[in-house]
């Protein structure tokens, strides 16, 4: 293998062409075992099994099969996807990749037909609580045993020969496939929020759910047909286009989007019905506690675990002054007062608990800071949670009875989930607006900086403790806005709706998106809490509800090992997580600026242009 | 008259080991003053101690007759004290323009409102702020405006971060500049150039200067006074002759001589 | 820098005065709360007991109870040091808290669980043989726990050497989140319990009516930590351990094989949890897949208690933070008047932590760690 490399190494085309079985075995052996374990464990977790009755395509497919069959795809993708080093040949794609790409799948298959094998013998439910004859029909496609081992091997065989064959395609037909593929599984997926959007839709659909096969072929048809006759590229064009703008140009654009979207936010509520006005709703909430926590975690780079903590106070905050079954303890003068005046104090009661916890904590190493403000957001809950506060927060009975917002014109109330969405609509406006000012301010260059070398900062004359008190105390705030909110919303509060893992969730957003990035932290909302759904809140896929933490667990991780700057990235992030390949890359291309070390300076303008745009 | 900075018998220890002993050390305003002395003779110590991020054991550090000691770092730049580093510390993913806005932070005021609001006020110091900015940079020529303002620090050449910094530590306003081995890794070439622009530091924009060096020629150049530490002491103090001549100086860096070995 | 201790009041700035505010508050919540609690313990119908108690006596403590409490908080502080052990050798070597530290934990109780359920139906946990089958649980725990560790560091950790510092706690908050929800969906919700244990092992014994499981956590604990001292002290291996924590470069450049070293320290680290892991089972005869989170935590203020990357540190933390979660709501917070104070032992756990940062951050008995983690 690297004798091929030595020789043709240098050849013009740079390329090396290599037999079909020319293989790293022994490579693709480890790799299929890791499929294989995968494949498993996915099976055991019971989540394929769960998600079957989830019609995709009527009869042939459901959600199930989709969900695990996705892995020796992905896997027979990669296996081909060989890293080409700058300088080094690259080896032609041939069958040869098909080849690895079957046997890797093979392999995982193996694993799975081990599996079914083994249900039959041994008998380990006990632990195992998905050890059982459904599994194991749902593996073998209902047929049997015997079909079901050779289908498992031959189906992850050939999903995985095709996923490496996606490589030999040209890259238009390739786009085009991936797109029809994508299209077919989305409009399957999203069966119930179409319909809700758009009631003439539900012809695509038979009855019992799932596409009608029928139609399944059309949607994927007219995706093919749109990316081959150059409509992904147009897009494509598009956004390229958008992205080199400067200037007013640039401003009058995103005047044109952000009025756009704004529009298209206040229609959508009008034309759906009560289930995705709720999901909106949810988002929306979520999006305001992310966009609060891009503020710490993003800008000013504070680790907070406990973000949850300022949600907790924002709600309970609201819920004490307006709801008449407060605890009985409250004083006699305490007064209770309409949603908009308990949303005021709200916001200065959350100052004031950003500045009371941050204090302490901000002069912490980073990572101690993350367990300390970890234990302050479970403090506050417990507080709320105990006897000894009971005459004040009414304990685990929370506080019920919360009126709704009452705005003279209209009342915010969570069974009208429509309303709800639109105060939340403003205050995203007004966090966006927020996070977008902040960001070009001195503060936030002060952030960026504590961020970057707090030391280094510190001796530039930043104070650091109060810039970064200012950034958690501006991050309470946002947050909330959001506690304010789901009081009404809900109209009952209780200490179980703030559980850390509502801080974990809100990072994950955080980062999935992109940290620092407001337009990544909407994405992210938008498909982590209206797809999954939030900690208790029920998403799209109101299927997997069982299953989104999982699934919340093995994204994060995933992005951290493969994508840290996240699903948007925001250009100066990625430069700062993928420093060392920048800076290869630069060298590479001759963009580093090493052109003034005969004392020239600047005059060699010609190599650098541009640069600031080619990390991403 | 008072100086400028006043050390008195300063004095830090890391666990037993004297980084600095009773250091006596004064500066006038308009000095530049070079600071030499062997690897380890505590240099970079006496440069963090200035500046607060190192609290001395005991002593005293007046500047403008006022005690320095126990205030954070941000303390002493708001005071007019800016420093580089030797290592160079830059911002490295901040764009060349915002290291420089972001250094006149105790020098400018405008909050959360004022952003928030978009107040003339905020529009006015974000404009002085560019300005001064701008200004700072173009004390080196071309080589950091123009296209190189929106780039990141990252991609600057060595050189070009050395300068990068001595930018930064000008935008913080400061009546004293303490430059920590500022032609480290520059060709000759690059070094006399920084050399006479040490000297415009003070001549045109009216800085006080200390740097440590180890190029001789550099201090030789813009020292009005040297002074040469070792082990934590002051060794020598005077007009670099006086110190370059001073045997316990020649000693410190080459060694006792053979024959006087005993 | 940023923790440097001031020598004079110059440049105070009004974060410091809060915080010096906050400690004295702290410091002296716990000494109103002890001088409570003894003047309660002298006269329960004394008038500040009247006072917090709503105008009634207060209940003094007898002497079982209050032994009662502290062995309670020592066994179960022996488990926090055990586990503090792995989040100290972790951080001490890669500077960073494995967030999922006490998922290793939690796996090896469940694993525990698994073992001694088998091993009750095949009628091996009770009588003489409860002795071996006890040891035996314990090796495959301890394999268990060792491997989640080790695979762990290979999967997600390893990769991300050397990027930003918190790149790999967020990360292990995601291994965290994905082992415990794993757990939930492979071998179902809600707690599972733990085989009864043999009546002898229960029974209080010695002079001092011990409890005899509690005596056996305290005994391994301590075994498992001789173990570890040695194995740090004055084995080849440990000895590379610490100098990968002192310099990873200069280690490696003195031949030292820096990955293996650093697999190692989560093998280590990963063994202790699993013992823990099945004391924890004998103790409470529980567990569920949360079980890993609360403790983990736990261990960790117990690390930073004793001070990071200090093993020693770490099981005196661990002790001290369980006594101190033991006694202190009812020696610091009843005699104060405070209602329900069982409920505020994770609170006071936390603040525990806090008053330590806040007082002494480098912890009780000073941390152990290279400069670059220090910074």
């Amino acid at each position: 293998m690297t004798l091929a490399t030595e020789t043709t190494g240098t050849k013009a085309s740079n390329e090396v062409v290599r037999g079909a079985f020319d293989l790293d075995w022994r490579d693709l052996i480890r790799t299929g075992a890791i499929l294989a374990a995968g494949l498993v464990f996915l099976s055991l977790t019971g989540m394929p099994e769960g998600l079957d009755s989830r019609v995709l395509i009527d009869p042939f497919l459901s959600l199930g099969y989709v969900s695990l069959f996705w892995l020796p795809l992905i896997v027979g993708w990669s296996v081909a996807n060989e890293k080409v080093l700058e300088g080094m040949a690259a080896t032609r794609k041939s069958a040869r990749d098909v080849v690895a790409g079957g046997v890797v799948g093979a392999v995982g298959g193996a694993g799975l037909s081990l599996l079914i094998a083994l249900i039959s013998t041994f008998d380990i439910r006990d632990p195992l609580v998905n050890w059982n004859e459904s599994t194991q029909a749902f593996l073998s496609f209902q047929q049997g045993t015997s079909f079901g081992i050779v289908a498992c091997i031959a189906l992850c065989a050939g999903l995985g020969a095709f996923g490496a064959s996606l490589h030999l395609m040209p890259r238009k037909v390739r786009r085009a496939v991936v797109s029809a593929l994508l299209a077919v599984v989305a409009v399957a997926i999203f069966e119930s929020f179409l319909v809700d959007v758009a009631d003439p839709l539900s012809f695509l659909y038979s009855k019992t759910g799932g596409l009608i096969p029928l139609w399944a072929v059309m949607v994927g048809v007219a995706a093919l047909a749109f990316t081959l006759l150059g409509g992904g590229d147009r897009i494509g064009k598009a956004r390229s286009n958008y992205q080199t703008l400067t200037g007013p140009a640039k401003a009058k654009q995103d005047t044109i989007l952000i009025v756009l979207s704004v529009l298209a936010l206040i229609i959508i509520p009008m034309i759906t019905g009560k289930i995705t006005q709720e999901l909106l709703a949810n988002v929306g909430i979520f999006l305001l506690l992310a966009l609060g926590l891009n503020i710490v975690v993003g800008l000013a780079g504070i680790l907070d675990l406990g973000y949850v903590a300022f949600f907790a106070v924002g709600g309970y905050t609201t819920a004490v002054l307006t709801s008449p079954n407060r605890g009985p303890d409250w004083p006699e003068w305490f007064p209770t007062m309409p949603w908009w005046g308990a949303f005021l104090v709200t916001l200065l009661m959350a100052g004031l608990v950003g500045l009371f916890i941050g204090a302490p904590v901000i002069r912490m190493r980073g990572d101690y800071l993350a367990i300390v403000t970890l234990g302050f957001g479970e403090i506050i809950r417990i507080l709320f949670l105990s006897d000894w506060l009971n005459g004040y927060f009414n304990g685990a009975q929370g506080i019920t009875n919360i009126p709704p917002a009452d705005f003279g014109l209209f009342e915010v109330k969570g069974t009208d989930p429509r309303s709800v969405f639109y105060l939340v609509l403003v205050f995203a406006a007004i966090s966006i607006y927020v996070s977008w000012r902040l960001e070009r301010s001195r503060l936030g260059r002060a952030w960026m900086a504590v961020r970057e070398d707090e030391s280094v900062a510190e001796a530039m004359g930043i104070n650091t403790v109060n810039v970064k008190l200012m950034a958690f105390v501006v991050g309470a705030v946002l947050a909330s806005f959001a506690g304010s909110v789901f009081s009404a919303k809900v109209g009952s509060i209780f200490p179980t709706s703030f559980l850390i893992l509502v801080s974990i969730i809100i990072l994950v957003i955080v980062i999935v998106g992109g940290m620092g990035n407001i337009v990544g932290i909407i994405v992210g909302s938008v498909v982590l809490v209206g797809i999954l759904g939030g900690p208790k809140q029920p998403g799209l896929l109101a299927e997997f509800s069982e299953y989104k933490l999982l699934i919340y667990g093995a994204l994060l991780i995933w992005m951290m090992l493969q994508r840290p700057e996240g699903l948007v990235p925001n250009a100066r992030r990625s430069r700062e997580l993928h420093q060392d390949e920048f800076l290869q890359d630069a060298w590479l291309k001759g963009k580093v600026d090493d052109a003034d070390e005969n004392g020239n300076g600047a005059e060699n303008g010609d190599v650098a242009p541009g640069l600031a745009g080619g990390a991403s | 008259m008072s100086h400028l900075l006043e050390i008195d018998s300063l004095s830090v220890t890391f666990g037993g080991l004297h980084a600095l002993k009773d250091l006596d050390f004064h500066v006038d305003e308009g000095e530049i003053v070079g600071v030499i002395g062997p690897n380890g003779a505590g240099k970079t110590t006496f440069f963090n101690m200035i500046s607060g991020m190192v609290t001395p054991t005991s002593g005293d550090i007046r500047f403008e007759g006022e005690s320095l000691v126990g205030f954070d770092p941000n303390q002493v730049t708001q005071r007019g004290i800016a420093r580089t580093f030797q290592n160079v510390r830059l911002f490295a993913n901040m764009t060349i323009l915002e290291n420089v806005m972001v250094s006149q932070h105790c020098r400018t005021k405008q909050g959360i409102w004022g952003s928030l609001l978009n107040t003339s006020g905020f529009r006015k110091e974000e404009q002085e702020i560019r300005e001064h900015a701008e200004k700072v940079l173009g004390f080196f020529g071309s080589r950091l405006v123009g296209f190189r303002l929106e780039q990141p620090a990252s991609v600057l050449s060595y050189a070009n971060r050395r300068r990068l910094e001595i930018a930064r530590a000008m935008a913080t306003s400061p009546k004293l500049i303490l430059l920590d081995e500022p032609v480290a890794g520059m060709n000759p070439k690059e070094s006399v150039e920084l050399t006479e622009l040490i000297g415009k530091l003070r001549s045109e924009w009216g800085f006080t200067i200390v740097l440590i060096e180890h190029d001789m020629n550099v201090v030789r150049d813009v020292s009005d006074r040297v002074v040469c530490l070792d082990h934590g002491e002051t060794l020598a103090q005077g007009s670099f002759e006086e110190v370059s001549n001073d045997p316990a100086v020649i000693e410190a860096y080459l060694g006792r001589p053979l024959e006087k070995k005993a | 820098m940023t923790t440097a201790t001031r020598v004079k009041g110059a440049g105070r700035t009004n974060v410091d005065r809060f915080l010096t505010l906050l400690r004295v508050f702290l410091i002296g919540l716990i000494v109103i709360g002890l001088l409570a609690f003894i003047w309660q313990q002298i006269d329960p119908g004394n008038p500040f007991a009247r006072w917090t108690h709503d105008g009634e006596a207060a209940n003094r403590l007898t002497a079982d109870q209050f032994q009662g409490l502290v062995v309670t908080g020592l066994s179960q502080g022996a488990m926090y040091g055990l586990i503090a052990l792995g989040y100290s050798m972790v951080y001490g070597v890669l500077g960073f808290i494995n967030f999922a530290h006490g998922e290793v934990f939690m796996v090896a109780a469940f694993t525990g669980f698994i073992m001694a359920n088998k091993l009750d139906d095949a009628g091996y946990w009770e009588g003489g043989s409860f002795i071996p089958a006890v040891l035996f649980t314990v090796l495959i725990c301890t394999l268990v726990a060792t491997l989640t560790a080790v695979v762990m560091e290979r999967v997600a950790y390893r990769p991300l050497r050397g990027s930003p510092r918190l790149i790999p706690l967020i990360t292990s908050i995601g291994v965290s989140f994905f082992i415990q929800n794993a757990v939930i969906l492979l071998f179902g919700p809600g707690a599972k319990s733990y085989p009864s244990n043999p009546d002898w092992l229960g029974e209080k014994r010695t002079f001092l009516q011990l409890e005899g499981t509690k005596i056996l956590v305290i005994v391994v604990a301590a075994i498992s930590m001789a173990g570890l001292w040695y194995f740090v002290e004055r084995t080849k291996t440990g000895k590379a351990m610490r100098a990968v924590a002192e310099d990873k470069e200069i280690a490696s450049l003195m031949g030292i094989n820096v990955d293996r070293t650093i697999v190692t320290t989560f093998a280590v680290g990963g063994a202790m949890a699993g013992i823990a892991g099945i004391l924890w089972g004998l103790l409470f005869r529980s567990v569920i897949a949360t079980t890993g989170f609360l403790p983990g935590i736990k261990a960790f203020t117990a690390a930073v208690v004793g001070g990071v990357g200090n093993l020693g540190g770490a099981m005196a933390g661990g002790v001290s933070l369980g006594s101190a979660e033991a006694l202190a709501p009812l020696v610091l917070l009843e005699p104060l008047g405070v209602d329900g104070v069982s409920q505020l032992r994770d609170a006071v756990a936390f603040t525990l932590l806090i008053l330590v940062l806040l007082v002494k951050p480098t912890g009780l008995f000073g941390e152990r760690l290279s400069s670059e983690d220090r910074a």
